[in-house]
């Protein structure tokens, strides 16, 4: 198959002067902007140097339906889905390495995925709906780090290794905050490699509304290397729980847990879960995780 | 039965052009020369409009007008009205503030229209909706109807906020029996306040023809007939006869479109000064700001026993919320929809309501899906299993104890319940629920850490709205009949004019089986006209549960005189007395003989009147009728909710539903099914799901399908649906309505469930994951607790 030639558009609105009613009226909704559709990252990120206020548009689950309220106006939009190389899913030694525009579906359902670390397909599945998991990507929600997104539980609760067309980032590194991560201005993600791990697993309680993460507890095993990673419940966006870590290293097992809890400061508080609820649930989902990830639920 | 007559579960007619995109709703339609409107809505939830700067708006590119109340005032534009006069307990009438169609001077809402651009395009619209600046000196906000009363008065006319002190029943008798019960049973409830949402916003064309002076408005209406009256008669826009409304196909509107919007007004005046057709879409997030609201009541209610476990009276003190202004019926929903139906199932001597509505600054509230009703079965149903808990007996038996048993029966709050069988609908209900087996499920439940529980609602609703006469007296500004008009065609084929006017309901269907099996026709034969006031000359629009009720009847009584005709012009054809003529299976017949005309030819004769005589018989065949029902109708029935709650996350998950409704006679059995589905989702999105939120500023939190839920498949289980009859004695076919009971019904039935489950009465709807665990934690702090 060929790759698409580069194009570049203005895009979302009928120019002036034309025919009323020509435009739909989504595309009405939102302010004019820049399309560029690259085909290489190279491309891609020389258009993001060149735009300052440039977006990359990955899935676009986020970032349109903002556009459409009309509560962001990037000037330029660089679509990334012609780019090459960006799609994809291997094994490479004892990790598997997923494309930065690989689609949710593809991973929720990739047999490679299943066979070898089924906990990571669990968390895509359980993303959205179809439509949501057919377009959104991987690459796409890390980057946005929103603080109910699943999969930044799942980089950080499994020590994925974040790489761009500039460096590799620990997901420890990765995730910076609400909404902010490590990358810079220019720089693009292109895979994500998640090691392959002996013991893991997701339990995530649906926002009532939304069906994000109203919290998600990403726990996994690998040798003496524990990890609990909490995604929705905390302000500042996903995080480690090293108290829990700490615990499960004596023994792997839910009892470990058992009277644990993290504090209600610094969770997140609206009308579906006050901090204290949030606290309670990661400890409670942390409990079930490691039963799910040892097979006991 | 015939295949297609009444009891058969026909497929949808309608259904066809649905499912293939072919629908024609309002924003399909396009009118040439069309301009777009965008509505500017006040970010502040009170405040002063000191100026509204529309230069540079009009400056933008595309623009036609940028209009705000003052021109609306200054062109005369009359205000929208509340069209059902409450008085007070002290005679005084309902405290009605000026609605204009546009605010001027004040905004009483986030979301109130302080100005409307028009422009060639929507984006360009929007665009130069963005440079209107308005001034506001921004005034302290309350949203709370508990605090209305106390909180910054929003209207001259309402000093505390209070719009009505209303009341109804025997305050000193019910007092009496309170003091002398056994048992009391009290609660402080909460009825939530909802987000309608159907699935089409509203939309609204206005197209003012100069030539003619003559409007069109094209409007995602439950009723066109009452908003022309509305539009033409309060509003001043134009006189009735120069004033068309149409209502295409509408994509559903559970009471949120029965009311007269400001948007639609705008529309039409400001095609009047463009001189060019105006439409304006709603967005969702507009929808949640601009549509009606539902419920929102604070209640404090007690009910009394005596040893024996009988009902002696009930108590009930409600503030209702009817937000920033009154919208078209929202008077009659929390009084004369609500206190008259506090009797439920139930022989209740002795029942006294206090009603105070109130303003607040949120979206006006009016008529949702069962419309007072759901808050009086919450109300009752909920007192009675805690009264059955608190005497330590079986909930089901404490109802059987209660229920009304021989009709009619005379309530001590108006109503005269004609017929019913609560005990039926009771036992048929335990039975397909296998209450019988609970226990064990409930054994079953505890070993895997969940708690389950059974809650029933066995719920009344008064529906067939309704005898003008009577609503005449209780304050109502419209008569509450319904008109048909059957035209039958030379070739045999009908169409029905009906006032109603489907959104969902499937009349085209069912009005088409009561014909098709009354004159012996295919049912393709028969075609539904609804929805243009060109069309059918009047009707009062389709809400409550009426257009069964008493849509249908006028179809009947239409059809009677039909038939009555027909025979005349019969009995010309056979050369026989009229007396004589029999109708049966779209065969007319000679009594006694084996001469015959099959309707078509019948039909045919009339047009072209060649055997009889014009003097002796007009020619034709064409009848209009018009009913008014003497009495409501009382469908009631028996819901029965089991739940299993998780202890740790207090998460509910509705295992199994029973409904058994008695609905009288049914037109089809899959249409109402459906009903019943689609009325015990919404009821279920109440209880668990759904509730509008605003912070102490007045902003609507949940705003948006991010915050606000909707149910979804996965929230209900596979629906046990039955139904028993006892026919409604008041109208020709014996039918009592079933839109809205799934509604009504639900909200008790699952709050009934989880309060049983967890051993604890104090939760609040919606019944959020939240909300149960923290209930939990109360309960019984040290399972709960870490």
């Amino acid at each position: 198959m060929r790759a698409a030639p580069p194009f570049e558009t203005r895009a979302a609105r009928a120019p002036q002067g034309e025919a009323a009613g020509t435009g739909t009226d989504l595309e009405d909704a939102m302010y004019a902007f820049t399309y560029h559709r690259p085909t290489t990252v190279r491309q891609a990120a020389n258009l993001l140097a060149k735009n300052g206020d440039a977006k990359l548009l990955a899935g676009g689950h986020s970032l349109i339906p903002v556009m459409k309220l009309r509560l962001a106006n990037p000037p330029v939009l660089i679509d990334l889905s012609q780019v090459e190389g960006l799609k994809g899913i291997e094994i490479k030694g004892r990790s598997i390495v997923v494309g930065a525009m690989t689609p949710h579906a593809e991973v929720a359902t990739s047999q490679v995925v299943r066979d070898n670390l089924a906990a990571l397909a669990a968390v895509p599945a359980s993303i959205g709906d179809p439509h949501v998991r057919n377009v959104g990507t991987l690459g796409g929600s890390i980057a946005n780090n929103d603080p109910n997104a699943d999969y930044p539980a799942a980089c950080l609760g499994l020590g994925a290794t974040v790489v761009t067309n500039k460096r590799k980032i620990a997901a420890d590194d990765f995730f910076k905050g609400l909404f902010e991560t490590a990358l810079e201005p220019d720089e693009i993600i292109t895979k994500v490699s998640f090691p392959l791990v002996s013991k893991a697993a997701y339990q995530k309680f649906k926002h009532p509304a939304s069906g994000f993460a109203l919290v998600g507890v990403f726990v996994s095993k690998r040798g003496s290397n524990i990890r609990v990673a909490v995604t929705g419940a905390g302000q500042n966006g996903v995080f480690r729980v090293t108290e829990f870590e700490e615990a499960l290293k004596k023994r792997f097992s839910p009892k470990s847990l058992e009277g644990l809890s993290v504090k209600p400061d610094g969770m997140n508080s609206d009308i579906h879960a006050g901090a204290d609820y949030r606290a309670h649930l990661v400890g409670v989902l942390a409990r079930r995780a490691v039963a799910a990830a040892t097979g006991r639920s | 039965m015939s295949a297609t007559g009444i009891g058969a579960a026909v497929r949808r007619k309608e259904d066809f052009r649905f499912v293939t995109g072919k629908g024609q709703y309002t924003d399909d339609i396009s009118r040439p020369g069309e301009v777009r409107a965008v509505f500017v809505r006040s970010p502040h939830a009170h405040a002063k409009i000191r100026r509204v700067d529309t230069k540079a708006a009009a400056a933008m590119p595309g623009v036609l007008a940028v209009l705000t109340g003052a021109e609306l005032a200054a062109d005369k534009v009359g205000n929208l009205i509340c069209g059902w006069m409450i008085h007070s307990k002290d005679g005084s009438p309902m405290k009605m503030a000026p609605h204009p169609a546009i605010a001027h001077g004040k905004a009483c809402y986030v979301g109130d229209p302080v100005a409307v651009v028009v422009a060639e395009t929507l984006a360009q619209a929007r665009d130069a909706a963005e440079k209107v600046t308005v001034d506001y000196e921004v005034l302290p906000a309350v949203t709370d109807p508990a605090k209305a009363q106390g909180g910054p008065q929003i209207h001259e006319v309402a000093p505390k906020n209070t719009i009505y002190q209303w009341h109804l029943g025997d305050a000193a008798k019910t007092d009496a029996a309170i003091r002398a019960a056994s048992r009391v049973a009290r609660l402080d409830l909460v009825n939530n306040r909802l987000v309608p949402n159907a699935m089409e916003p509203r939309v609204a064309i206005g197209d003012y023809d100069a030539g003619s002076d003559s409007f069109t408005l094209w409007n995602t209406t439950q009723n066109p007939h009452v908003a022309r009256l509305v539009i033409s008669a309060f509003v001043g826009m134009a006189p009735e006869h120069k004033l068309r409304v149409i209502a295409p196909d509408v994509g559903g509107g559970f009471g949120s479109k029965i009311f007269i919007y400001p948007e639609e007004v705008v529309c039409l005046w400001a095609s009047r000064r463009v001189g060019r057709p105006v439409k304006w879409t709603a967005e969702r997030s507009e929808a949640f700001l601009a549509d009606a609201h539902g419920r929102d009541h604070a209640t404090h209610a007690e009910m009394a026993f005596d040893a024996d476990g009988r009902i002696t009276g009930l108590k009930v003190k409600t503030i209702a919320n009817l937000g920033g202004y009154m919208s078209t019926f929202s008077s009659s929903v929390p009084t004369y929809l609500y206190g008259t139906l506090l009797s439920g199932q139930y022989d209740i001597p002795n029942i006294y309501c206090e009603v105070d509505a109130v303003y607040t600054n949120t979206v006006p509230v009016d008529a949702y899906r069962g419309a007072g009703r759901p808050e009086a079965t919450f109300v009752v149903e909920r007192l009675v299993e805690v009264g059955a808990r608190q005497m330590g007996v079986d909930p089901a038996d404490l109802r059987k104890k209660n229920f009304i048993k021989s009709f009619p029966h005379q309530t001590p709050v108006i109503m005269t319940y004609d017929a019913g069988d609560y005990l039926a609908s009771l036992k048929k209900a335990m039975e397909l629920a296998d209450v019988k087996g609970f226990g064990r499920r409930k054994r079953e439940s505890a070993r895997h850490g969940k708690l389950r529980g059974l809650g029933y609602s066995t719920y009344i609703e008064a529906c067939g709205i309704a005898p003008s006469q009577a609503v005449g007296s209780l304050g109502a500004g419209v008569g509450l009949w319904e008109s048909a008009e059957v035209r039958v065609n030379p070739t045999g084929s009908v169409e029905i004019l009906t006032g109603c006017h489907q959104h969902g309901q499937g009349h085209e269907t069912t009005f088409a089986q009561v014909v098709a099996e009354r004159l012996g026709i295919p049912i393709e034969n028969v075609s539904v006209v609804h929805g243009d006031t060109d069309k059918v000359q009047f009707g009062m629009g389709t809400y409550g549960s009426r257009s069964g009720a008493v849509g249908i009847s006028a179809i009947v009584k239409a059809l009677d005189k039909v038939e009555a005709k027909a025979k005349k012009v019969a009995a010309h054809m056979l050369e026989a007395s009229e007396r004589d003529i029999e109708f049966k299976n779209g065969k007319f017949t000679v009594a006694g003989t084996d001469k015959s005309a099959a309707w078509g030819d019948v039909a045919l004769n009339a047009y072209i009147a060649h055997k009889f005589s014009g003097q002796e018989l007009e020619p034709g065949l064409k009848e209009g009728a018009f009913y008014d029902p003497t009495n409501f109708t009382f469908p009631a029935g028996c819901h029965i909710c089991e739940v299993e709650v998780d202890a740790e996350t207090g998460d509910t998950e509705i295992v199994g539903w029973t409904a058994v409704d008695d609905f009288g006679t049914v037109i089809n059995p899959m249409i109402v099914e459906g009903q019943v589905h689609g009325g015990v989702a919404q009821g279920v999105g109440q209880a668990l799901l759904e509730g509008a939120v605003y912070d102490k500023d007045g902003q609507l939190v949940s705003g948006s399908f991010m915050d606000y839920t909707l149910p979804r498949a996965e929230h209900l289980p596979s629906l046990k649906v039955g139904t028993t009859v006892t026919k409604c004695p008041s109208n020709p076919l014996g039918i009592k309505g079933c839109g809205e009971a799934g509604a009504i019904a639900a909200p008790a039935a699952v709050i009934n469930a989880i309060t049983d489950a967890i051993g604890s009465e104090d939760v609040s709807m919606p019944a959020t994951p939240q909300v149960v665990w923290a209930a939990l934690r109360k309960a019984r702090p040290r399972q709960a607790a870490e």
